[in-house]
């Protein structure tokens, strides 16, 4: 089987992989770069628990192939803390038991990042329809919804 | 399990040579939002994947003379911050913008959701409405077809080995004109249409102009209805026309019964969902 070789940045460092025509990036993190933040759920684009961002954008590594990570750079869990400094929503979610199995977490987590990167603002009605797409089969959403509209308000607080 | 072959190339032209090379076993990646998901499953046995994601002519929004023409692998993500867009064609806009998640907005295109095939394809009916037209690249050349010949049943299309969308053309609208979509689903996100519903009107001042009607989920194909567009026309879109244009509606229906939704509720709701489409349609219309 002929490989590819694919030249990325994976949070904030250059990276290189080999991978074959039908491995996803969520396969290449998990198994080849040993970056296992990232959980599949499903497989199919359902659950969110494999959310990243490439170039900025929320999508699920799923349903992306490892092939077209090629000059892209990407987000994964594994970059949301800086050092042993959790992220103010890695903290609320423990302080505020947003999570229980953990499985949906990191998705969770990147998917939330980025809805308050663009709106540090949301209602909450916004911050349901954004993570319509991270199942979470313990939770019944609440604390996480709860959650991140706590940290939103905190973070706008600190940034007067 | 076999090889698959990844091709990104920067030009049509060498995305339809390979696929053309690939002898039936090519597949176009746009978002893949429908393509890895039948890899996984084994319904897709690409042994070619052309990725054209890397074609400035199909990931890009233009704009010349109030016409615009959008790249078929644009993503949805980026549809929905189109300004412009947004002002013009709400109702197109907000089809595109209703398809999965967030996560699956930032990868699905209108060219995948066309070609995929599905009868019940969100951005499908309201692209019927607005009157858009593909530009079809194929080894032949290039030609146009509108937006509901392309599909030739569910999972089929009418296009020819080799053959790739490269974008969609919304015509320039005279002023007076709204669009909207509205799909009927059990829960409010995440699901697949019971029922789509596009309109796209033009209004001067109380009476409707012009008219066109595109119908999802309730045929192997989505329905242009012409007869429902022919009740709106001329007409104040008051209750007699509104009821003429819902029954055009009901009368082209011919859905399945499945789990979403039997065959009496699927047509009645597409009666529903017009009357309500055009309400918005015609809000909108009179704001521009
Ligand atoms: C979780 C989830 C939720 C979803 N929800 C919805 C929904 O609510 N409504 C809805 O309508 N769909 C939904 N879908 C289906 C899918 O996201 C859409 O159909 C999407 O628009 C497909 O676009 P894509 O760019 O990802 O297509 P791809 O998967 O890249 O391609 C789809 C098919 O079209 C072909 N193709 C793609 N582009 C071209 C082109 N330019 N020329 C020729 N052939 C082409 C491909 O070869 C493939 O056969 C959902 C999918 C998932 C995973
Ligand atoms: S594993 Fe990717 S969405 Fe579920
Ligand atoms: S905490 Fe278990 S799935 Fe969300």
């Amino acid at each position: 089987m002929s490989k590819l070789h694919v030249s990325t940045i994976i949070n904030g460092e250059p990276t290189e992989f080999l991978c074959d025509g039908r491995q996803t990036v969520l396969d290449v993190l998990r198994e080849q770069l040993s970056l296992t933040g990232s959980k599949e759920g499903c497989g199919s684009g359902d659950c969110g628990a494999c959310s990243i961002l490439v170039d900025g954008r929320l999508v699920c590594s799923c349903l992306m192939l490892g092939a077209e990570a090629e000059g892209k750079s990407i987000e994964t869990i594994e970059g949301m803390a800086s050092g042993e400094e959790l992220h103010p929503l890695q903290k609320k979610f423990v302080e505020m038991a947003a999570l229980q199995c953990g499985i949906c977490t990191p998705g969770v987590l990147v998917a939330s990042k980025a809805l308050l990167d663009r709106n540090p603002d949301p209602t909450e009605t916004e911050v349901r329809y954004w993570l319509a797409g991270n199942l979470c089969r313990c939770t019944g959403y609440d604390k996480i919804v709860r959650a991140v509209m706590d940290v939103a308000a905190e973070m706008r607080e600190t940034a007067r | 399990m076999t090889d698959i072959k990844y091709a990104a190339p920067d030009t049509i032209e060498e995305a339809v040579a390979i696929l053309a090379a690939a002898n039936g076993s090519g597949r176009v990646l746009a978002g893949g939002t429908d393509l890895l998901v039948q890899l996984r499953a084994g319904i897709a046995k690409p042994g070619t994947i052309v990725d054209v994601k890397k074609i400035a002519e199909m990931t890009t929004i233009t704009e010349t003379d109030g016409a615009f023409r959008i790249g078929a692998a644009v993503s949805g993500a980026v549809i929905g911050e189109h300004e412009a867009l947004r002002t013009l064609w709400p109702g197109v806009v907000e089809a595109i913008n209703l398809i999965g998640s967030t996560q699956v907005q930032g990868r699905a295109s209108p060219g995948g959701n066309l070609c995929n095939a599905s009868p019940a394809a969100d951005s499908v009916p309201a692209m019927v409405a607005a009157g858009a037209t593909v530009t079809i690249q194929g080894p032949d050349g290039r030609r146009e077809l509108p937006v509901e010949k392309v599909a030739a049943g569910p999972g089929r299309t009418n296009l020819a080995k080799g053959e790739i969308v490269v974008s969609f053309t919304l015509p320039k609208r005279p002023k007076g004109s709204g669009d909207a979509y509205l799909r009927l689903i059990p829960r409010t996100e995440m699901d697949i249409a019971v029922v789509g519903c596009g309109v796209s009107l033009t209004m001067d001042g109380d009476t409707c102009t012009a008219a066109r009607v595109g119908l999802g989920a309730v045929a192997p194909l989505v329905l242009l209805v012409e007869d429902a567009a022919k009740a709106l026309v001329g007409s104040k879109l008051d209750d007699a026309a509104l009821e003429a244009a819902a029954e055009a509606c009901r009368a082209a229906c011919k859905p399945i019964d499945d789990k979403r939704g039997t065959i009496v509720y699927r047509t009645k709701i597409a009666g529903v969902l017009l009357k309500r489409a055009t309400a918005i349609a015609a809000e909108r219309a009179r704001s521009h």
